[in-house]
């Protein structure tokens, strides 16, 4: 890409993951424009032990993002369930009287909780309500007067470029990490294996229901609830057991086969100039459940890969490999068709 | 008490256009249901081989047998064909419509509509906000359990909006941009071929081990195990559910309409029903987890009456 093209492009907003406010402090200092993160409870979707922010944590993680010239963004994007659904108000009520820059949201009620109690509130729409359509989009923003849609991660770039030009809000693209292989907001596949849903309780495959089983012959089986998701064999490497992840039998097969997905990482790296092209304005890297080595090499990395682009420089992405899932990456939906 | 109502859910399945003619025409005429729900809620794809005009010939035999009909449209709308087809859907003279994702309301909030169960209604919140702008009946999915549905069940009597949950079928887990069906057969979702015709229930999708686990069906992912709310009908009427689907799968839907019409009406009792399942060939055993908060594949023993 020439100095020219460059200059036409928007600088996006590199919209970084903090899991914990170690992670915050990390991704601040990185250089990420943006961090999105969670309250410690059922209110987000990664409600997982260890993770997120009590309400002081994320009251004085507030100042040092402002002082890294960094983003807050809170994540309220699990499924408000009743009874109880105050708990989702409450946890928008703390955004608010915070100063959050902006909450995550994927619930109608909380929603319109949100846009009705604090019509000041920056609202975003999180991925976990799978508006994939200019119009489910478009409804989003009437309704509620949101002003980012975060994209499925099931969308080529092409139709990002045929949406953006649809809806009347911003676009934010997930370029790095997980790949989920469900349409997000709409997996109940946790809830029948192991009673814990990830729309209410905010899990996806929790490790209380996990096992690892070494069998006689070396091989590791790996378990969610009673069901093998996979079984490696001695010397290979044992992935964490989900469900869109394992590898299974049907019919027409002779041999298990990853009837989802590969156990691959996202990295939309090499794409970044044709998805801020398409109309991206943020980029997101996923990973609030990630150690800080990670969110810092990441960051990091995706930091200058960013700043090359906007200089007109080709980027140097060759570390950004070492960070994916077991090694293995891939361009999932945005490169072509044909991974549908 | 309200008189409790059985609906026949969409097909979600890709049967040949006859066999799907002929379960419709019979559905019609032969079953105790009230409503039916009609139209391809799955995969835009399929909408070729049955198209508006025949499932309009569907509705006027289903009206002709008594039902009302319901048109539900498509559950994930992600290229422009589903959201054309979703417009025609919405925009359907005189035609009850079933919302299964937001870019349906876009056409149809301020008009009255249903909402579906792969839209989802959590809280009464949701519940309210969606009544105001139109919804006039909710289908819940099937992952909610016993408390919520009836906090959800209050606020539909407040609002006076019915409500509905499935009692019987596979159970929708997951929706998925890529066809699993088409990539079981090394095929992607553009040139699938239409290879999950050949499922009339579902492609078994088993651990490596043999037991069986979930049930693929093109983009969606249901549950192995069949839904039976049999012995839960009487404490969902009393959380204010009036209404019943079933989801049609290839055994008898007739007869399976009847034991859960004679189980509504008290001719039999929810232990003769289950005994009756099995006589129709519905594969067992069959689950109730979810609605006792847990695991959806469980079936939990019902307790002392």
């Amino acid at each position: 890409m020439s100095v020219e093209q460059a200059g036409q492009m928007a600088r996006p907003e590199l919209v970084c993951p903090a899991g914990t406010p170690a992670a915050l402090r990390t991704a601040v200092d990185a250089g990420a424009d943006a961090v999105y993160c969670g309250l410690a409870n059922a209110t987000n979707a990664r409600n997982f032990p260890g993770l997120n922010f009590s309400v002081p944590e994320l009251e004085k993680a507030i100042p040092y993002a402002r002082k890294g010239g960094t983003k807050v963004l809170l994540a309220v994007n699990s499924f408000a369930t009743a009874p109880g659904a105050d708990l989702w108000h409450r946890a928008i009520d703390t955004g608010a009287s915070l100063g959050v820059d902006a909450v995550i949201v994927a619930d109608i009620g909380v929603a319109a909780y949100a846009a009705r109690t604090h019509p000041g509130l920056r609202l975003h729409l999180s991925v976990q309500a799978g508006a994939s359509s200019p119009e489910a989009i478009k409804y989003y923003c009437r309704e509620f007067n949101v002003k980012r849609v975060v994209l499925p991660r099931i969308l080529t770039i092409a139709e990002i470029s045929a949406i953006h030009d649809l809806i009347p809000c911003e676009i934010e693209a997930f370029v790095f990490g997980n790949i989920g292989m469900m349409a997000e907001g709409r997996c109940s596949l946790t809830n029948y294996i192991t009673g814990q849903s990830t729309n209410m309780d905010g899990v996806c495959s929790p490790a209380s229901a996990v096992r690892f089983e070494k069998q006689t012959d070396g091989a590791m089986t790996a378990r969610l609830g009673d069901f093998e998701i996979d079984c490696y064999e001695a010397g290979e490497n044992a992935g964490y057991p989900t469900i869109c992840k394992g590898r299974y039998l049907t019919p027409g097969r002779n041999a298990p086969y990853y009837a989802f997905e590969e156990p691959v990482s996202l990295n939309l790296s090499s794409l970044l100039p044709d998805l801020v092209k398409a109309g991206v304005s943020a980029l997101k890297i996923e990973g609030r459940q990630r150690s800080r080595s990670y969110v810092r090499a990441v960051v990091t990395a995706y930091r200058r890969a960013i700043d090359d682009i906007m200089d007109g420089q080709p980027p140097d992405l060759s570390a950004l490999v070492a960070l994916t899932e077991g090694g293995k990456q891939t361009q999932g939906a945005f490169k072509s068709k044909k991974w549908r | 008490m309200t008189r409790l109502n059985l609906t026949m859910g969409p097909l979600i399945f890709h049967w040949p256009a006859d066999k799907k003619r002929d379960f419709w025409f019979r559905i019609a005429d032969e079953a105790p249901v009230d409503t039916a729900c009609i139209g391809e809620t799955i995969c835009s794809k399929r909408t070729p081989y049955f198209d508006d005009r025949q499932y309009e010939e569907v509705a006027q035999r289903l009206e002709r047998g008594g039902k009302k009909v319901v048109w539900s449209t498509l559950c994930e709308v992600m290229i422009k064909g589903d959201s054309k087809i979703v417009a025609r859907t919405s925009r359907r003279p005189d035609a009850e419509i079933e919302v299964n994702d937001a870019s349906a309301l876009w056409h149809l909030s301020g008009r009255p509509h249903r909402i579906g169960p792969a839209f989802n209604v959590y809280n009464s919140e949701t519940m309210q906000y969606l009544a105001r702008k139109g919804a006039r009946h909710f289908c819940l999915g099937a992952e909610l359990p016993a408390p919520t549905i009836a906090a959800l069940g209050k606020t539909a009597a407040e609002l006076n909006v019915g409500l509905e949950v499935q009692i019987f079928g596979r159970m929708s887990l997951a929706l998925s941009a890529r066809c699993y069906h088409a990539r079981a057969h090394d095929r992607t979702k553009d040139d699938c071929r239409f290879v999950c015709e050949n499922d009339p229930d579902g492609m078994e999708l088993t651990t490596r081990s043999n037991t069986p686990f979930l049930s693929i069906n093109g983009i969606q992912t249901l549950s192995h195990r069949y839904l039976n709310l049999a012995h839960e009908l009487r404490d969902l009427a009393e959380m204010g559910v009036a209404t019943f689907r079933l989801s049609p799968h290839s055994c008898d839907m007739v007869a399976v309409a009847g034991t859960y019409r004679a189980l509504l009406d008290g001719k039999i009792d929810a232990t003769e029903a289950d005994e009756l399942l099995v006589e129709h060939g519905v594969p067992q055993p069959m689950a109730n987890g979810f609605f006792h908060q847990r695991p959806g594949l469980e079936r939990v023993a019902p307790g002392p009456d």
